[in-house]
């Protein structure tokens, strides 16, 4: 890790680079802007931006249960939780026939009510606030280890199996007559969302990181019309305004995450006029 | 269509057969005690009513849905269970007309683990063409998918389906999005491939006309097997006009 730091020295030339908070976060960004743009691809293709921000309103349930059961490391009873959560959530909603919006919303309503339940026994929900809009000047190494495995993770699975979850998502049962088991690759690409969410709760907040899912890939598909150029700007947009929204923050004196979120929610707009140029 | 017509007669030495399948959705009876067989070489066309249980049979073909009774593949020259390979072509894709997504990227999606993010592979783009031609819609390669008309979409399902070339192939058809010349044409292609490969065709129709000049056996569902036979016999039957005068 230390390498790395002295890289950044180098390599960036301004003063909020001495702060190690401050490398920290930025490596944050970094890694995590890409694994956010390719998961986000798929999540608006699939039309699943409910099940991203449902995830990120039961990750609270998931660090609850790791308190409750006095698990010292946080991110490992977020992971099992995330797992366990997105595969039932699935099953349940395979077996059911009444959309998946309503399960979804079942589910992380009961999620919710649990952490919050859970988490403020004995009236100290306060310490656990952090949680909601999170701080990205609060990320340790240790958590940015985690993020940089969920990268490599998200590339190999996006290498291995991008067709497969594409076809799927396109029409079930022509990919069933292909031989691909669909409903597996569903499964797999619903836990590492969930999985990848739970990860970033504490540095981002429960109430932004969906946008930082959805907005890259939203204002991306303004002006994509292939799937490589859907990548290629999704990727650019959350690097690019990832970075700039830290820099910003620190700069102007405000949150992070809004920051960033903002300059996606920009970004948005612009591709989204420019579409409507295009169109006309 | 760069195919070759010739013109002979089935051979029929395979037979596809579907017996028994019965599908329950709780306590709703989809498909009770369906029989059916398909000939190699022939086109089976599937009629009947709205919500009789069509695209379901299609499905439980597929293995996508849970039924009772089994489908099996007979080799009748050498009386051998053999294994059958599928085509289907959706009725629907779940897309939306400005979705990134080019013919390109949904060809390779079904055929090939080459990721369709990264650069476009020559070899890929090459054979997806040359499939493409056989329909002569080559030129729709980099269109995107939500932007073909609806006789494109279906051709390029079709060519996606044909490959390699299936057993069976199963061709759910649009209700709608298709006007009647594009709809005459596609059976025309079907039936030029039905001749050309000796493929068995199963086809769930909405046209009683055009299934009446090119399906060698039409079968009519309403839960059940209502009657079979030649289009003659089904139309003359009286559940026929029941349901669709």
């Amino acid at each position: 890790m230390n390498y790395i730091y002295e890289l950044l020295n180098i390599l960036i030339p301004f003063s909020f680079i001495s702060y190690a908070f401050m490398k920290n976060a930025l490596l944050a960004i970094i890694i995590s802007a890409p694994i956010f743009a390719l998961l986000g691809t798929m999540i608006v293709n699939k039309k699943m931006a409910f099940f991203s921000d449902a995830m990120g309103h039961s990750a609270l349930c998931g660090i609850a249960v790791g308190v409750l059961f006095g698990f010292a490391n946080h991110s490992l009873s977020m992971i099992i939780f995330a797992i366990l959560f997105s595969v039932l959530l699935n099953f349940v909603k395979d077996r059911t026939s009444y959309g998946a919006d309503t399960i979804i919303s079942v589910f992380t309503s009961i999620a919710l009510a649990l952490g919050l339940t859970l988490l403020s026994f004995g009236g100290s929900f306060n310490k656990y606030n952090s949680y909601l809009v999170g701080d990205i000047l609060s990320i340790t190494s240790h958590e940015i280890t985690y993020l940089f495995i969920c990268l490599i993770l998200v590339i190999l699975l996006w290498i291995f199996a991008y067709n497969k979850i594409n076809a799927e998502s396109i029409n079930s049962s022509l990919s069933k007559s292909k031989g691909i088991n669909g409903k597996l690759y569903d499964y797999i690409f619903s836990a590492f969302i969930s999985v990848v969410i739970m990860l970033s709760i504490r540095w981002i907040g429960v109430l932004l990181i969906n946008s930082l899912v959805i907005l890259p890939a939203a204002a991306a598909r303004n002006i994509s019309t292939n799937t490589r150029q859907y990548h290629i700007w999704t990727v650019l947009f959350s690097m690019v305004m990832g970075i700039s929204g830290l820099i910003t923050s620190y700069y102007i004196h405000v949150p992070t995450g809004p920051m960033i979120v903002l300059l996606l929610g920009g970004t948005f707009f612009i591709t989204f006029i420019i579409h409507s140029f295009a169109q006309s | 269509m760069k195919m070759e017509n010739v013109d002979r007669e089935p051979c029929g030495m395979h037979c596809i057969k579907i017996s028994d399948i019965n599908v329950r959705f709780g306590k709703n009876v989809i498909l009770e005690n369906v029989d059916i067989h398909i000939h190699s070489g022939s086109l089976t066309a599937l009629i009947g009513p709205n919500g009789a249980g069509k695209s379901t049979l299609l499905k439980s073909i597929l293995g996508e849905v849970n039924h009772t009774g089994k489908v099996s593949f007979r080799n009748l020259k050498e009386n051998k269970e053999e294994k059958m390979t599928i085509g289907y072509v959706p009725q629907s894709l779940n897309i939306e007309r400005d979705i990134p997504v080019t013919v390109y990227d949904l060809f390779a999606s079904y055929i090939s683990n080459y990721p369709v993010w990264f650069k476009k592979s020559k070899k890929l783009y090459q054979k997806i063409r040359e499939q493409l031609k056989i329909f002569s819609i080559e030129d729709c390669i980099d269109k995107q998918v939500g932007k073909l008309s609806g006789g494109e979409l279906q051709r390029v399902l079709l060519s996606i389906a044909i490959i390699p070339m299936p057993n069976l192939l199963i061709l759910d058809e649009p209700v709608s999005g298709i006007d009647h010349n594009g709809v005459r044409d596609f059976y025309k292609i079907v039936d030029q491939l039905k001749h050309k490969n000796d493929i068995a065709i199963l086809l769930v129709s909405h046209d009683l006309n055009l299934v009446k000049k090119y399906a060698d056996k039409v079968i009519l569902l309403d839960h059940k097997v209502i009657c079979e036979g030649t289009s003659e016999t089904v139309y003359n039957n009286p559940r026929f006009h029941e349901i669709f005068d």
